[in-house]
């Protein structure tokens, strides 16, 4: 494009605060979640689970259920018409267990029962008496590892065994460090909760599903082989989603709820609750790594050796990809030659673990920055001088031999991280609020001690492997409205917001109305692995590009010019070397122009056995600083600030950004210090808010970020996705910060208080 | 399910003594939770938050005590005079929960729900608070310490209620302090509550014990070998943190661990004596 934009940006256009159609109804509570759904007429569907982590199936008798007055129909494994399976990568999930088959999962859904009042599905779940051999759970890794667990699924125990072995393994370092890390299993903790709304056609042959979910699509290819239907009558539209981060990636009740309304003819919803919620949809995988880094004495990484074990659960859900995600980021955003790993997703009797924000390198990163921290003690250098020392530029390899052709400013951002100022020391007598302990007032000034610590990150961008999940959208003329449809799962991150932004900037209008998101048009993939903004921008720009064209086409045409020379400036169609100019919105006030385009990213490859392979599409990168002050007798702490610079491409709407990287930390936070759901053998033992605990506005820190834009070529917008690196490394970064404090070494995240002062 | 609203303390008296399963409801923010979390389905309520005699305080001068309706709220010991004249009971509303919860929440509720847990009993423990139970028979007055015999259990009659909690304008300093996972709205792991008049101490522990715990081997040997007007040196200071975590039974959960549970009450203890003399 060869317009030169001399004025600032138009408001409500790319590279401003464009502010977000559906953001003045969540704020006042006006907006519709998937939860608020409701339809005449309509039933109340609830999901029988099992107690047990492991157990057989030996009988269920709903005779009892069936008496209950108000209950409409009851379903089990034997009424599901088709596969009897789920899964995104395969399909080892039941939709219900089956008598004589197996529960490999406390909270495994047996039955589901649809009645007039929740009441009633309550009461006709506890009606219905199921039989068990009850097993001992496997929940360690390693037995499934060594094979000494009993099988638990036909497929095996192991899910993925990936190594990764390059370079010259004979190197070694003239300092060595290693260490043992855990990370434990935390959940979304997606504020609004699962919850689906299903319509049957009249004639009973297919269904319309009102759901919250990160990809419409993939769910309605996974609903409709479990239906037995084909994909044409099973109609997905997007319900209002309050957060996903993963959690929606899964089957949840889509299915279960589709069942129900098939079976009565009648509209049903289910609606979860949070303790229901955290056994219906996977968390972040838990992980045992070790790491061992070798060095010059002078502190560069010449070699890393490493072993990750991912415990994947019950069933598969993304656990291989999740893996290969840990495995290929061993090395975080440094230059290293030389490494051997070896990585474990497996199967236990544990919650089953997907994707959650991070996917599998939140886990990597949080061993590869404790180790950067003690090879920066081994050595005698600063922490922050041994990252920039090793920092990655664009054109690097990485361990799989992969090139890194993204933009790499990872000295940028240390650098722009280490400017940002710290903020001042504690005052004397200090506000209770604002030191660890808060509202408990455990603490007083002279039990504080200040930590400063680091991480840096480098994140995958898209899906991998040979993955082509592109995008589609449509942009549309008609009557001089401009309408954009995509099927992009809007979950909270603002992608409504961003197509109008495209639509205004490509094609000089103000107005931009969004249609319905549903599967009335092609796949935008799934909202997740920071690609939408890539992707779904691609494909929204590509859309409204074709439309511009015609557009400019039409007006050469009209006024006999070359269209080579005609371009949009703000709200006009300008003449870039003449004086012609004419508003859009005159001359679209009758065109119809109807344009759907998909975007691709280049191809991938798949691992070799050594691990070797260009995998990934795009990369990202950010650094992090915290700033804790700890009480290291009690060991509780406050993170006082987080400094960060993110490497986001371009800057599309700055207040977006900065939320995501506000959230993102908030989360990484969780991560670092308290968010676990606690798993005993295989049974969860927090299943609530009042255990499973979040950061609240106390425990949040001040966070001061900078974005370093270099604007990506390879991306449709110059932009690189924002969502999941801000809470990446800032775990590590918290982590190092309360080892600077307290000298402890502390191998595991969340940082218990007991791990501080025992 | 049938919710009496009544005005009166002699209507409450009146519909327990009718009805002695019916449930009372104060703030809700116990019960509400068993009713939506957990399944409760009580059939008739008693809800009492409209009985303006339960929702005042008083003080009487003579006797220097100071008497809470069972249903005065948090956020009114927070801040004010009542926080002015139990700075340890304030500190200790001020933990409970969100904003949301302490406009709601009572100290009723909590002698109610009696959890090892619950943040007001501490106060209660160390300050000798004296319970006034009313029921069918009438008034009667329980020491705090006989009143909360267990984990969520109380010696309430059935169709007895809390009328109010008396405790005594002592002299001196007190203080609470309790540790959670989290820097604010958390369920506490440990806690403390302890108050220094001129020739003793007397501290409480939360959360370490099926009941409250009062620390009496630390409070009588603080008493006899030390002088209350003078900082404890840190050998008292070790010495009475090591009797106060021997005076806890904690147990290990998926909160937190017993080993845990019984350092911090001694580091708080030790903490909340230091502070005193600040
Ligand atoms: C989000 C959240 C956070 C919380 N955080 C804390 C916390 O930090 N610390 C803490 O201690 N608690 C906490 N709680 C628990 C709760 O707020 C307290 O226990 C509170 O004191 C209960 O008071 P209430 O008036 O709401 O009681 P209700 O829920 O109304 O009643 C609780 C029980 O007491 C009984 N009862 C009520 N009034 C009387 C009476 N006058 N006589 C006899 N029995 C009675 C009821 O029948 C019921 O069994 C929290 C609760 C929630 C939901």
């Amino acid at each position: 494009m060869n317009v030169s934009v001399v004025s600032p940006p138009r408001s409500g256009t790319l590279g401003t605060n464009a502010s977000r159609p559906d953001g003045v109804a969540k704020v006042q509570g006006g907006f519709a979640f998937s939860s608020d759904m409701w339809a005449e007429n309509m039933l109340w569907g609830a999901t029988l689970r099992s107690p047990h982590p492991f157990a057989r199936i030996v009988s269920i008798d709903v005779s009892a259920a069936w008496k209950i007055n108000g209950v409409e129909v009851i379903v089990t494994a034997d009424d599901v018409p088709g596969l009897n399976a789920y899964g995104l990568i395969v399909q080892d999930q039941p939709v219900f267990a089956k008598v004589g088959d197996l529960v490999r999962y406390s909270g495994e859904p047996i039955a589901a029962v649809a009645a007039d009042h929740p009441e009633t599905c309550k009461r006709a779940l506890e009606a219905i008496k199921v039989e068990y051999e009850v097993f001992n759970p496997v929940v360690d890794p390693e037995e499934c590892i060594a094979g000494r667990a009993p099988e638990i699924h036909p497929h095996g125990n192991v899910y993925r065994h990936q190594r990764i072995v390059t370079g010259d393994l004979s190197v070694e370092g003239d300092v060595v460090v290693e260490g043992d890390y855990e990370i434990g299993m935390q959940d979304q903790a997606f504020l609004g909760l699962e919850a689906a709304l299903a319509i049957p056609d009249s004639g009973g042959d297919g269904v319309e599903l009102y759901i919250a979910t990160q990809w419409l699509h993939e769910d309605r290819k996974q609903i409709a082989a479990c239906l037995g239907l084909p994909e044409e009558k099973v109609r997905l539209v997007l319900g209002g989603v309050g957060g996903a981060f993963g959690a929606r990636e899964d089957i949840s009740l889509q299915v279960h709820t589709c069942l129900l309304a098939l079976r009565t003819g009648r509209p049903v919803r289910i609606a979860y609750g949070r303790e229901e919620s955290f056994y219906g949809h996977v968390h972040r995988h838990p992980a045992r790594i070790w790491m061992r880094h070798h060095a010059t004495r002078d502190g560069r990484i010449v070699k890393i050796e490493s072993r990750m074990v991912f415990d994947g659960g019950a069933y598969c859900s993304t656990s291989p990809a999740v893996l290969i995600n840990g495995i290929t980021h061993t090395q975080g955003p440094y230059k290293c030659d030389n490494a051997v790993v070896d990585g474990y997703a497996v199967r236990t009797n544990n919650p089953p673990c997907g994707a959650m924000r991070g996917f599998g390198v939140v886990q990597a990163c949080y061993a590869h920055e404790s180790q950067m921290d003690k090879l920066a003690a081994a050595c005698g250098i600063d922490p922050v001088e041994i990252r920039l020392l090793n920092a990655m530029e664009t054109g690097d390899k990485l361990i799989t031999g992969q090139v890194v052709n993204s933009v790499a400013p990872v000295e940028e951002c240390i650098r722009a991280t280490a400017a940002i100022p710290l903020p001042p020391d504690l005052e004397s007598d200090p506000d209770f609020r604002d030191i660890p302990g808060g509202s408990g007032r455990t603490a007083d000034r002279s039990h504080i001690r200040r930590g400063i610590g680091w991480g840096v990150s480098i994140k995958n961008l898209m899906y991998s492997e040979g993955f082509d999940d592109y995008s589609t959208a449509r942009c549309r003329i008609s009557n001089g409205v401009v309408s954009v449809k995509f099927a992009t799962a809007e979950v909270g991150q603002g992608f409504v917001m961003l197509a109008q932004q495209i639509a205004r900037t490509v094609l000089g209008v103000d107005e931009v109305l969004l249609d319905t998101i549903d599967t009335q048009v092609g796949s935008a993939g799934s909202t997740s692995a920071s690609r939408q903004t890539w992707m779904s921008g691609g494909a929204v720009n590509a859309a409204c590009v074709a439309v511009r064209d015609k557009v400019l086409a039409h007006v050469a045409q009209y006024h006999d010019m070359d269209v080579a020379n005609l371009a949009v400036d703000g709200t006009d169609i300008v003449d870039t070397r003449g004086s012609f100019r004419v508003a859009v919105a005159d001359v679209i006030s009758h065109l119809d122009i109807d344009e759907t385009a998909e975007y691709h990213h280049p191809p991938t490859e798949d691992l070799d056995e050594n691990g070797q392979g260009n995998c990934h599409v795009a990369f990202a990168f950010v650094a992090h600083r915290a700033v804790v002050d700890v009480d290291p007798e009690l060991g509780l702490v406050k993170v006082v600030q987080v400094a960060t610079a993110q490497d986001v491409g371009r800057v599309l709407n700055p207040l977006s950004c900065v939320g995501q990287v506000e959230g993102g930390i908030a989360q990484g936070l969780g991560l670092a210090v308290m968010e676990e759901i606690v798993v005993t053998n295989g049974k969860v033992r927090n299943p609530s808010f009042t255990d499973y605990l979040l950061p609240t506005f106390l425990d949040a820190p001040d966070v001061e970020a900078v974005f370093i834009e270099e604007f990506e070529p390879k991306s449709p917008l110059g932009a690189k996705g924002v969502g999941e690196p801000p809470c990446i490394s800032v775990t590590p970064a918290i982590a190092n910060a309360i080892r600077n404090a307290t000298g402890r070494e502390l191998p595991r995240v969340p940082i218990r208080p007991y791990d501080v002062c025992l | 399910m049938s919710v009496a609203i009544p005005t009166s303390v002699g209507e409450v008296v009146d519909l327990l003594s009718r009805n002695p399963q019916a449930t009372l409801l104060a703030g809700g923010t116990d019960l509400m939770v068993e009713v939506n979390l957990h399944g409760r389905r009580p059939a008739d309520v008693v809800a009492l938050n409209r009985v303006s005699e339960l929702r005042s305080w008083s003080v009487d001068s003579s006797r220097r005590t100071i008497t809470i309706g069972s249903g005065v709220p948090y956020a009114e010991m927070e801040t004010g005079e009542l926080a002015r004249l139990l700075p340890a009971l304030a500190e200790a509303a001020r933990t409970v929960g969100s904003p949301q919860i302490r406009a709601a929440g009572t100290l009723g509720g909590n002698l109610g729900t009696c959890s090892p847990a619950g943040d007001g009993l501490p106060v209660l423990a160390a300050l000798d608070a004296v319970i006034d139970v009313v029921g069918p028979n009438g008034a009667r007055q329980i020491r705090f310490a006989d009143f909360m015999v267990g984990v969520k259990r109380n010696a309430l009659q059935p169709s007895e209620f809390v009328r109010s909690v008396t405790l005594p304008l002592v002299e001196g300093w007190q203080g609470y302090a309790k540790v959670g996972t989290r820097n604010a709205m958390v369920i506490a792991t440990a806690s403390v509550c302890l108050v220094r008049t001129n020739d003793r101490v007397a501290v409480a522990l939360g959360a370490v014990g099926p009941t409250i715990i009062r620390a009496t081997d630390a409070e009588t040997w603080l008493a006899a070998n030390h002088t209350m007007s003078s900082r404890p040196n840190t050998d008292t200071l070790a010495e009475f943190a090591r009797l106060v975590r021997d005076a806890s039974r904690p147990i290990d959960d998926h909160r937190s661990t017993a080993a845990y549970r019984r350092h911090a009450v001694g580091v708080l203890a030790q903490r909340l004596l230091t502070r005193s003399y600040s």
